[in-house]
């Protein structure tokens, strides 16, 4: 089976239409923004976002202003893949009974929202099959509530529930593997992706749409108070993030995975680490054994994902 | 009105029925005793063809509730059923729904919660959920909880009101319970329950921004909304319950009322108990004891003004609660009774029953015994005590 052209083969092919606002109260440089901002410029047709609480949603949604010019729904942090299957099924439903007009149905979340508080309602929703794609964006902690630990926040990181402390020095835990729990789910389409590669993530989002069934996409975004850098800094971090394998560019498709951006060269890590307040204390000679630890946890996640490639296993 | 036939049929089997005949687009719900017969009907209904709508069984209720939110924004009428740990588990979603101005109906099999464990009835549950901004129905028996579904679903999907509506019945006495029914025709269902027009459904041509945040400027304006959208639907109720006479031959009012316009002290209660009550009055009133039976089929809005009409002339009062607010002044019925009774300038003595928590059981000789210390109350013109926890051993 020979994969299909991609809908946009460069960064002029994408559509003009804005269909999320500039003016909301996103931060200077803000990972998820561009995310929210290019997730929309993949739509293809009539769609529905589902958004739970979160830092995209109280910096677009503030009444009587929203930077929504597509439907939108916000209820509360936990449930946004459950809202999204309700909106899903209803639309299928009235479309047979009363001729409602088809919608896409796209639930963007936050790590927060998805590895952790969201999470049951995630799997019960990739379990019962509908047909919707969920998105995390994930800036590896909670930024709306003032940057406490996540299940995404990685090794060694500091967080102001995991702080940089005399005696436990960051989030003692590894980063959940969010894509490998949901491809367990068997289903059709997962994916990771970066804001530094718009045309990866744009064209990932319009293939999971044409594909029936519950799809993941789970895509870095560099959150500038959050990580504790410069505000023009985000995307060149987010690139860093895929040239060093700390966040492996990759496709599973019906359980096939593929490596979409080959590194073979990999920058050292510490050139991603460095320039982030969250990381600074790993380069203090105390916790050199945390940064090691983290350099070894993402080498063999990479080799792992090689090996999957290269056996062509069907997870 | 069309004819139909009188069947025998149990409490959740009746619900389910009429959540057929109301049509709904969409059922999500989660297994819990004693509400599961429900949505084992409807997902039978569905399976088999009879009911053309998506049946979802979550992953947890708090999925179920947010998966009918999601469903009525998108212009479904959609249908949950819970109860007790069930419904505390919804319960951010719960004031989400009503603050969202959600209409749908849930079905309320009113339990027990833990701890200790207990499947058995109590409206413990429902009382948390008390000020949420929901209309509170409660059946009294088997064709109550069938007739109010219709009606819930009327009252919540009227423009003026855009509510969710919850319908009330006892775990058991009721949901289990084989009673006589009346059912009204698939033909008046249909014209009393027109399929959902909702003009701000979900639509990619006419984006709506569904749920956004609203900070200290407007939020109140949104609750006053809402406070407004509830007292609304006490006002509008007479017409959807006369509309649903026309169909049925059976008046719904906001209370049942037995022998309670000349009664010197009346009995209060939410659920199958007024059944109970009304049996021992009866026997009562044969021997001269002028007594009265008052059961709520509307909790919220709480019919003030028709409640402290119906105990003009009455001398004493009994409230009967089968759940409590800890630490309180009583249970949830009594206050609000007092504190209407209060604000209307009517001083009569008014005590406090708190009944068969858990399950336990209530029976006739106990609803005649406290019926005789309403009637004392009256005659004495007071009570001993203001809250008493009935058969509560030592």
């Amino acid at each position: 089976m020979s994969a299909p052209a991609p809908a946009f083969k460069t960064i002029k092919d994408l559509p003009r239409e804005e269909w999320f606002a500039s003016g909301h109260r996103l931060c200077a440089g803000c990972g998820p923004g561009i995310a929210a901002r290019l997730m929309l410029k993949a739509i293809r047709g009539p769609t529905i976002i589902v958004n739970p609480t979160g830092c995209i949603e109280v910096s677009t949604t503030c009444y009587p202003y929203t930077a929504w010019r597509v439907p939108y729904v916000h209820i509360a942090f936990d449930n946004a893949a459950a809202v999204a299957s309700g909106i899903v099924e209803a639309i299928n439903v009235l479309h047979r009974k009363r001729g409602k007009k088809l919608h896409d149905v796209i639930a963007f979340a936050g790590d927060g929202g998805t590895f952790d508080i969201g999470f049951q309602a995630l799997s019960g929703a990739l379990e019962r099959g509908h047909n919707m794609l969920y998105i995390c964006y994930d800036n590896e902690a909670y930024m709306n509530t003032g940057i406490q630990r996540s299940g995404a926040t990685p090794l060694g990181a500091a967080t102001t529930t995991s702080p940089a402390g005399k005696v436990i020095p960051g989030k003692q835990q590894r980063k959940k593997d969010l894509i490998g729990i949901a491809v367990a789910h068997g289903i059709p389409y997962a994916a990771t992706s970066s804001i530094s590669h718009p045309l990866d993530f744009v064209n990932k989002v319009r293939k999971a749409l044409e594909i029936d069934g519950p799809k993941v996409i789970h895509v870095l975004a560099p959150c500038v108070p959050g990580w504790g850098y410069p505000t023009s800094e985000t995307v060149r971090l987010a690139r860093l993030a895929v040239e060093t394998r700390y966040f492996p560019i990759y496709e599973v498709e019906y359980g096939k995975v593929k490596i979409n951006i080959r590194v073979d060269a990999p920058k050292p890590l510490e050139e991603f680490l460095k320039t982030q307040r969250r990381f600074a204390h790993l380069f203090r000679p105390e916790n050199a054994r945390i940064l090691e630890a983290l350099k070894k946890a993402v080498e063999e996640n990479w080799e792992r994902l090689v090996k999957l490639e290269e056996s062509g296993v069907t997870l | 009105m069309a004819q139909v036939q009188r069947i025998a049929i149990m409490g959740d089997e009746a619900v389910a029925l009429a959540v057929k005949q109301a049509k709904v687009d969409l059922v999500a719900a989660y297994p819990i005793t004693p509400q599961t017969i429900i949505v084992e009907r409807l997902s039978e209904y569905v399976a088999d063809g009879e009911l053309d709508a998506a049946f979802i069984q979550a992953e947890s209720e708090h999925s179920a509730l947010s998966i009918c939110v999601g469903a009525a924004l998108a212009g479904a009428r959609v249908f949950t059923s819970t109860c007790s740990q069930g419904l505390a588990l919804m319960h951010e979603i719960v004031y989400a729904a009503s603050s969202m101005r959600i209409p749908m109906v849930m079905t309320i099999v009113n339990r027990s919660l833990n701890a200790p464990l207990n499947i058995h009835c109590e409206h413990g549950d429902v009382m948390p959920e008390r000020d949420s901004g929901w209309v509170h129905l409660f059946a009294a028996n088997v064709q109550e909880a069938y007739d109010l579904t219709f009606i819930a679903f009327k009252l919540s999907e009227r423009e003026d009101v855009m509510l969710p509506v919850s319908v009330n019945l006892d775990a058991f006495i009721l949901s289990h319970s084989i009673e006589s029914l009346i059912p009204i025709s698939d033909e008046d269902a249909a014209r009393f329950l027109p399929p959902r027009e909702y003009k701000l459904a979900l639509d990619f041509d006419n984006p709506i921004t569904h749920g956004t945040m609203a900070l200290p400027d407007t939020y109140m304006e949104f609750k006053m909304q809402l406070k407004e959208a509830v007292e609304r639907a006490k006002s509008v109720y007479p017409e959807i319950v006369e509309e649903y006479a026309r169909i049925s031959g059976r008046k719904y009012w906001y209370f049942n009322s037995y022998m309670a316009d000349d009664a010197d002290a009346v009995v209060m209660v939410l659920g199958s108990t007024y059944g109970t009550l009304k049996t021992a009055a009866r026997e009562l009133r044969e021997k001269g004891l002028k007594v009265g039976v008052i059961g709520l089929t509307m909790f919220r809005p709480f019919p003030e003004e028709q409640l402290v009409d119906a105990l003009k002339g009455v001398r004493a009062v009994v409230v009967m609660d089968r759940a409590y607010g800890y630490g309180g002044l009583g249970g949830q019925l009594y206050t609000d009774v007092v504190g209407a009774l209060y604000r209307n300038g009517i001083r009569i003595p008014a005590k406090n029953v708190v009944f068969g928590l858990g399950g336990r059981d209530f029976k006739l000789d106990e609803a005649e015994a406290i019926l005789k210390m309403a009637a004392k109350g009256a005659r004495d013109g007071g009570f001993d005590t203001h809250v008493q926890w009935w058969g509560v051993r030592a």
